[in-house]
């Protein structure tokens, strides 16, 4: 009898087991363990049943239940008891070999390999990838990012309509009007409209202070303004007897140029405006520019000739250089904002050259036919780049790479000739206004928030060239 | 290696320090060379293992490893290095592309009570060469080190160990995320050595 019961229970328990194996070896003991116990004394005579008939009575539900339900808890048990075992072996492993493991190096490092021929090719590795890493390939937009209307523009290769003060405003003649385009906000005021005797206004040229203008006019007369109270501050006149095409200035240094040739330095501060006279050119004066360090100006005119005054030079009124190479009148005049004494000049539709000098030898350093009448130039204050805008046939914006002269863009837009540019006070934005009545907006100098360092370096540039030549 | 000489087929703990720390001077410069972390013509070429082998001739390097091999031969006699590792990592930015990881298992009986073990000196050499040909043909699966590189060498050892004067503690310079590629291994029945490559993944591969 015992036999039996133990036979069906073992042979239900074997079954059992051999589902759960991972358990067997903890069942298997008790079980022998309860068949000891219980059988024998709650089912003692039941030990025949029909094989093929289940005998409730004969098969141990106790046992059964036993063996599911603690064989659960077993697998829960193990699966508690696992932490505690991972734990353990942890320790173990610990102290076999986390513990005991050190890890050494030398102090002295092997050589670097810097040696041989590998080493040219290496370091031209890390220079290209520094280059790469610190110029990044830019994305020159070839349209406009913006385009607003300039009804009434004077198209006169003569005349500059357009400059972007250090306020971030940007101003721009119509005719007899000034306007003014605030860039931080896009709204757009009106400072000034001239009398017909007076108009139209022949340049416009923000102060380096960003809070004032000067406007020159078709009758000579130049007045300065402040926009924010948008009063006329004062007047000069006198100095010129026909309109006044190009402004430049220089500090509290107003330097106007007239189309009687002369060249005018006006002392804003002072009744007697006019400190100095530069007389040099038989023709319109149309392109006046200061250098960074405010030490030489530059004056371009219809009469093909391009000078170089000196302020320190105690012949104040005697130029430093006289270049007559242009064959055409000279506008577009540019300081590089880089290298002091650095000047590229631009001849009309007869020239059609980008000319390039060095001020202080008077040396004529590199000429470009470009093609087309050459209305403006502009240094990228970040990069070795110029900026250049044309008349016929194209109409374009073109973006050389200095000193190479290569062609990095070309931008089109423009239906006439881009007469004026001007640069954004954080030089990533270029404005051009041209004979189509357009002003349009240039995204060419990279994106604001990569020139923000950039930036900074180049207001700290005047001052570096202050630095060297003082 | 006089040691070992004695008889053809026994080896004896002085010995197998001896091959296994020769093993890592030539598999530090095969890697070297392979790698491309010093220039070529800074190798020459020698008959080892049955293999043309490539040995760096720059001083620098040279004295490196031959005060390497010496250090690990040291700790191998005594049975206290669990791993040498030779890192190859970026020069300019000590980024780490490769670990290659020899892990050591010695034969502690040995070590305590100095018996020596039967194994032939050819059938070690025949292991060994199986490894040198996989390092030389890693470059085949290993990513491009387009970056100028430098190695380092880290021994793993027993911390009962006195750190030598010209040792400092290095922490392991892992490599997150590795492809791991084990190679061959070998055993003088005295030091068993296991080889494991890995590396850092091409991103591009993702």
């Amino acid at each position: 009898m015992d036999a039996g019961s133990f036979s069906s229970t073992s042979l239900s328990s074997s079954s059992k087991t051999l589902s759960r194996r991972p358990l067997q070896e903890h069942v298997l003991p008790r079980h022998h363990h309860q068949e000891h116990v219980l059988p024998r004394h709650h089912h003692p005579s039941r030990q025949h049943g029909d094989r093929f008939i289940p005998d409730r009575s004969s098969m141990d539900f106790d046992m059964a239940r036993y063996l599911l339900t603690e064989g659960r808890k077993e697998k829960e048990n193990t699966a508690v008891s696992s932490p505690s075992k991972e734990a353990y072996r942890k320790q173990l492993a610990e102290t076999l070999m986390m513990n005991r493991t050190r890890i050494l190096a030398f102090k002295s490092k092997p050589p670097t390999p810097v040696e041989g021929v590998f080493q040219e090719s290496s370091i031209d590795n890390v220079s290209t990838t520094q280059i790469r890493a610190s110029k990044p390939r830019r994305y020159i937009p070839q349209s406009a990012e913006r385009t607003l209307d300039a009804p009434e523009i004077v198209d006169d290769y003569y005349l500059n309509l357009l400059d972007w003060g250090s306020s971030n405003v940007l101003a721009i003649a119509l005719g007899s009007t000034v306007y003014l385009w605030d860039a931080s906000d896009g709204s757009t005021s009106e400072l000034v409209t001239v009398d017909e005797e007076n108009g139209p206004v022949t340049s416009v040229s923000w102060a380096p202070d960003g809070r004032h203008i000067a406007v020159g006019l078709n009758s000579s007369i130049v007045q300065l303004w402040d926009p924010t109270a948008n009063r006329k501050l004062r007047t000069l006149q006198g100095g010129h007897n026909s309109r006044v095409g190009a402004l430049a200035w220089n500090n509290h240094i107003l330097t106007t140029g007239g189309m009687d040739s002369l060249i005018n330095n006006n002392d804003v501060r002072i009744r007697s405006h006019i400190v100095e006279t530069y007389r040099g050119h038989q023709q319109e004066v149309c392109g006046l520019k200061w250098s960074g360090s405010g030490q030489q100006l530059a004056s371009g005119g219809n009469d093909n000739l391009l000078y170089i005054w000196d302020r320190s030079a105690n012949t104040q009124t005697q130029w430093l250089h006289r270049f007559e190479d242009h064959t055409a009148a000279v506008k577009a005049l540019a300081w590089c904002p880089f290298q002091s004494n650095l000047l590229a000049s631009g001849g009309g539709a007869g020239d059609r050259c980008i000319k390039f000098w060095n001020t202080h030898t008077g040396a004529c350093l590199n000429s470009v036919d470009t093609g087309s009448q050459v209305c403006s130039l502009l240094w990228s204050k970040t990069e070795r780049e110029l900026l250049s805008s044309h008349g016929f046939t194209q109409n374009q914006l073109t973006l050389w790479k200095y000193p190479s002269m290569v062609k990095i863009a070309e931008l089109n837009g423009h239906t006439s000739r881009v007469l004026f540019m001007a640069q954004s006070p954080d030089g990533c934005t270029v404005a051009s206004a041209a004979g189509d009545e357009t002003l349009r907006f240039w995204n060419v100098f990279g994106t604001p928030e990569v020139s923000k360092p950039a930036t900074k370096t180049a207001s700290t540039g005047p001052f570096a060239n202050i630095n060297h030549i003082r | 290696m006089a040691s070992r000489t004695v008889a053809k087929d026994i080896i004896t703990l002085k010995g197998s320090a001896a091959i296994v720390s020769e093993f890592f001077g030539y598999a530090a410069n095969s890697i070297l060379y392979n790698r491309g972390i010093y220039p070529e013509e800074s190798f020459a070429k020698v008959k080892k293992y049955g293999l043309p082998m490539l040995l760096t001739q720059d001083d620098g390097v040279k004295s490196f490893i031959a005060n390497l091999t010496s250090q690990l031969s040291e700790w191998l006699e005594a049975g206290k290095l669990q791993r040498v590792v030779l890192v190859i990592m970026s020069k300019a930015t000590s980024e780490v592309f490769e670990r290659w990881n020899f892990s050591i298992e010695t034969d502690s009986e040995v070590v305590e009570k100095g018996v020596s073990r039967e194994k032939s000196d050819k059938e070690i050499m025949r292991e060994i060469q199986a490894i040198m040909r996989q390092i030389a043909s890693s470059i085949t699966y290993l990513p491009c080190l387009d970056e100028p590189c430098v190695f380092d060498v880290l021994a793993y050892t027993d911390t009962d160990v006195a750190v030598p004067f010209t040792w400092v503690e290095s922490d392991a310079k892992l490599i997150t995320n590795p492809q791991m590629v084990k190679l061959h291994s070998f055993d003088t029945k005295i030091h068993k050595v296991d080889t494991l490559v890995s590396y850092k993944t091409d991103e591009w591969e993702e």
